[in-house]
């Protein structure tokens, strides 16, 4: 038995009390529909919703509190010598429990102890959900039960219904500021946690980076290892190029698909464009690390050069390919944007079209370009596969583009995949990245939007 | 003072020569945005260009003709033939034996250990396991001798394709210049083919190239997806709808939109380090499951959905809600009558290009464990999974040659899937987008 049981039972409830509600408001009308306030299937779902929202809570109470609590009690009862612990291991124990419980007998078998509780979990977890189940029942019935007696020929049952369903509509809207709190929170959380080991200057202004010795030396304390400068410095330098390579391109390319490209050439070169930016971002890595790595190299063994086999300059020319499309297309928004009037104006006096396009149209299209730059730094600091898979993760403090060198996400990453334990400064570090990537990402945002509100209505 | 004759203006020398530095610097200017253009499409070209000749062998698998003798005596079978016990037998038998005892009838001179050793290795150690299936299928065959096509090792494959060169010294190729001789010898006798490896697409992760598939990928993509899509597109609706039709203008709304702005932007592995630190350590449920990386995936396609369903919400004509009003229809009847019905091609094309982008999507998952080598296809949403991204993303880091031309398999098969969601919503959208 589990939650799917019990969502069935409940759907079964509520879909009976419909069928009753419905019945119920046509017999007290007595079969005449325009002796009802609202159309009988509203009855139906006055009831249904009487029915299934209580219990519907039950399950959500449950489904939140219920793991927590169920650790709580098996705590409670188990022996001192298991408990009285760092919190490691007693999450470790928690761990072999339940793995013991739902029947995976591989982990830690032996220790009467963890077998004890083992059987206590099933059984706590077996009365748990079997209450779970009773309480949403009992409070579905009588829900319904409560329901079915209003029902008759004068309830507003529509004005009801619509209004639970206005209060459900709100609810999916706010999930969007449920998301970023819950962003903000598990990542400020773990990132405090981090600053208690790390101290915040060590991690802003330190110069070496090294997550890895850490967790080796930190029995005796060692700091000095979570200076993020260097990761840092690598995120700006591959930015820097894929920005280097993406905005006169992308910028280009826009000024010629909106001001010169006939319909061929556009009815070509847009699918081209549009390509580029659905390619999924591994595939991109895939293409950095495999071909543009070697060739770069090459080409630096050809004219004398130490190029490292995961150079920034590889990534950064692969992200900047990606990155082409956002540009592109933004900067294409912004340059319709520009009023016609204004390129006529400027061709009436003779102009050419490159010297409308110059001194008219990119002047007036600016903040939209400005915008289109600052989201697409956003999205070149944030991308992530690229850069996993073609750049390195040793963390130099070199601006060299021939030099591997790490970035934010890169260590994010290689932090958090594989196992891991929670309590330990380099997983933590992970969240803190975590942390200035999404602020960083996020402030380039807010900056991006005021840039092209605040002065897109100049020419309107 | 000015000329009398216009026309003496344009054949003014000072006036030509700069026209004509004018009109050069017009073309300069066209031909940087045709450069731009061109080095965009160079781009693509080369980066398709590149998996495809990487790639296309992937659907191709070398076998070997071997007549294999399922001796009883030799496979250790003999003992367990009745009933239930054969399965058992056939998890003792030692297949191995059979397939060196074939190859060495085939090179009756190769005779030291490490040379029948070497001999052997030229069959993939998945062999044994095909050989299995067949006499499961087919018990009769035990005692007889049969001839079967049995998949070489990936060092062989990739030889047979081309893909590691004859002509490099023998140190620097994992083949040694004995097995080249004894693999030209197969291929004289007919031995050695190209087969359609359908084994690429109904099998899980394997450690050995030849026997990878991506079918396991696959099904961790589409459980994944069932679980972004039964979360978010409902969700998305609802606040699409909400923010459209009902929301008061206030600051609660405002607040609302500029969130779903910002979400729209986050980079995506900021949704992973949500989905670890929220689903995996605050609600407990299980690692590089689908049901997790739907969730997170849920979470990130959320914006994308919302904001093509209000554009398509907006599209709708305010007339067709007056009409509604008017006839009587509650504010939530006008909606879910009228509104919703006639915005869906556009909210569904939105869904589908948002879906496209969860498909293609690989950071977010690797923060939720879904990187791990998982071979058994996954049957459940709580199975541990990996996807398709994911799993283009471990073959790119494994060391194995044979895992390259993997790769590009299946990144070809990514993007034909890719390109087929999107041609959807396109077909969607010119099918049913109504010009009011």
């Amino acid at each position: 038995m589990n939650l799917g049981w019990i969502l069935l039972v409940l759907a079964l409830l509520a879909g009976s009390s419909f069928v009753l509600g419905r019945r119920r408001a046509l017999a007290s009308a007595g079969g005449k529909l325009q002796a009802l306030h609202s159309l009988p299937g509203y009855y139906g779902w006055y009831a249904a919703l009487w029915c299934g929202l209580p219990g519907l809570c039950v399950v959500v109470i449950w489904m939140i509190s219920g793991s927590w609590s169920l650790d709580q009690l098996t705590l409670a009862q188990a022996p001192a010598s298991l408990v009285d612990r760092p919190q490691a291991e007693v999450e470790l124990f928690l761990n072999d429990v339940k793995n013991l419980a739902s029947g995976n007998v591989a982990s830690a078998a032996g220790d009467p102890g963890v077998i004890a509780a083992a059987e206590r979990y099933h059984s706590l977890h077996s009365t748990g959900l079997a209450l779970a189940l009773a309480l949403a029942a009992a409070l579905s019935m009588a829900g319904a039960a409560i329901a079915l007696r209003r029902v008759n020929s004068h309830l507003a049952a529509r004005v009801k219904v619509e209004r639970v369903v206005n209060a459900i509509l709100m609810l999916s809207s706010s999930i969007a500021i449920v998301v970023t709190i819950g962003i903000v929170l598990s990542l400020i959380f773990e990132t405090v946690r981090f600053f208690h080991v790390v101290s915040i200057q060590e991690f802003l202004f330190g110069t070496h980076w090294s997550p890895q010795t850490a967790l080796r030396a930190d029995q005796v304390g060692s700091s000095g290892s979570f200076g993020a400068v260097p990761v840092f410095l690598g995120t700006l330098l591959i930015t820097l190029i894929a920005m280097l390579v993406a905005v006169p391109i992308g910028l280009m390319s826009a000024i010629f698909m909106t001001s010169y490209a006939s319909h061929r050439v556009r009815a070509v070169a847009k699918p081209v464009l549009e390509v580029l930016a659905g390619v999924p971002t591994v595939v991109y890595g895939f293409f950095a690390a495999l071909v543009v790595a070697p060739l770069v190299r090459g080409w630096g063994k050809m004219i004398g050069l130490d190029v490292a086999s995961e150079s920034a300059l590889a990534a950064g020319l692969v992200m900047g390919v990606m990155i082409i499309p956002f540009i592109s297309s933004l900067s294409d928004d912004a340059i319709t944007a520009v009023p016609t009037s204004l390129r006529d104006g400027s061709y009436g006096l003779g102009a050419t079209r490159s010297e409308t396009i110059r001194f008219v149209i990119l002047p007036a299209a600016l903040p939209g370009i400005v915008g289109a730059f600052l989201l697409a730094v956003s999205r070149a600091v944030g991308e992530t596969m690229i850069v996993v898979m073609a750049a390195g993760l040793a963390a130099n403090l070199t601006c060299n583009p021939l030099a591997a060198v790490t970035t934010v996400t890169v260590q994010i990453v290689t932090l958090l995949t594989g196992d891991q334990e929670f309590d330990s400064a380099k997983t933590l570090s992970a969240f803190a990245l975590g942390l200035m990537l999404f602020v960083v990402t996020l402030l380039l945002n807010l900056v991006a939007l005021r840039v092209v509100q605040k002065y897109r209505e100049r020419y309107d | 003072m000015t000329d009398p004759d216009p026309r003496a203006r344009w054949q003014n020398p000072a006036m030509r020569r700069r026209l004509r530095r004018r009109h050069a610097a017009e073309r300069r200017f066209r031909a940087w945005g045709m450069l731009a253009i061109g080095t965009a499409g160079f781009a693509l070209v080369m980066l398709l260009i590149s998996i495809v000749v990487n790639g296309y062998t992937a659907f191709q698998q070398t076998r070997i003709l071997l007549d294999v003798r399922l001796d009883p005596d030799v496979i250790g079978a003999a003992e367990g033939l009745e009933g239930e016990t054969f399965e058992g037998a056939l998890q003792r038998a030692d297949f191995q034996a059979a397939i060196r005892d074939s190859l060495r009838a085939l090179f009756p001179r190769v005779q030291s250990r490490a040379d029948v050793r070497s001999l052997q290795s030229l069959v993939s150690s998945g062999a044994r396991t095909w050989l299995r299936d067949d006499l499961r299928r087919d018990p009769s065959l035990l005692g007889r001798s049969v001839s079967l096509w049995l998949p070489a090792d990936d060092e062989v494959d990739m030889f047979a394709k081309g893909r590691v060169r004859r002509d490099v010294s023998e140190g620097s190729r994992r083949l040694s210049d004995e097995q080249i001789g004894w693999i030209d010898a197969l291929e004289q006798q007919g031995r050695l083919r190209r087969f359609f490896n359908s084994g690429f697409f109904t099998s899980g992760d394997s450690r050995e190239p030849e026997l990878a598939g991506i079918w396991g990928a696959m099904m961790g993509s589409f459980l994944t997806l069932v679980v972004t899509l039964a979360i978010s597109f409902p969700l998305g609706v609802a606040a699409a709808v909400y923010l459209e039709e009902f929301a008061p203008q206030n600051r609660w709304t405002d607040l609302v939109e500029v969130n779903i702005n910002n979400l729209a932007a986050v980079p995506s592995i900021v949704f992973g380090l949500l989905g670890l630190a929220v689903f995996l350590n605050f609600l407990l449920l299980p690692r590089s499951a689908p049901l997790v990386g739907g969730l997170t995936l849920a979470l990130m396609t959320l914006p994308t959905i919302i904001i093509a369903g209000r554009a398509a919400i907006k599209a709708v004509p305010p007339s067709i809600r007056e009409a509604a009003r008017g006839l009587g229809a509650s504010p939530l009847q006008v909606v879910v009558h009228h509104v919703l019905p006639l915005a869906m091609p556009g909210i569904l094309t939105g869904t589908i290009i948002g879906m496209a982008r969860a498909l293609g999507e690989t950071a977010p998952l690797l923060m939720i464990g879904m990187v791990a080598f998982i071979v058994d296809v996954p049957s459940g949403f709580t199975d541990a999974a990996t996807a398709l991204p994911v799993q283009i993303f471990l073959w790119a880091d494994s060391p194995e040659r044979g895992f390259v031309e993997k790769v590009s398999g299946a990144i070809m098969v990514l993007l034909l899937f890719l390109m087929a969601m999107n041609g959807l919503a396109i077909w969607l959208r010119q099918k049913f987008e109504m010009r009011w």
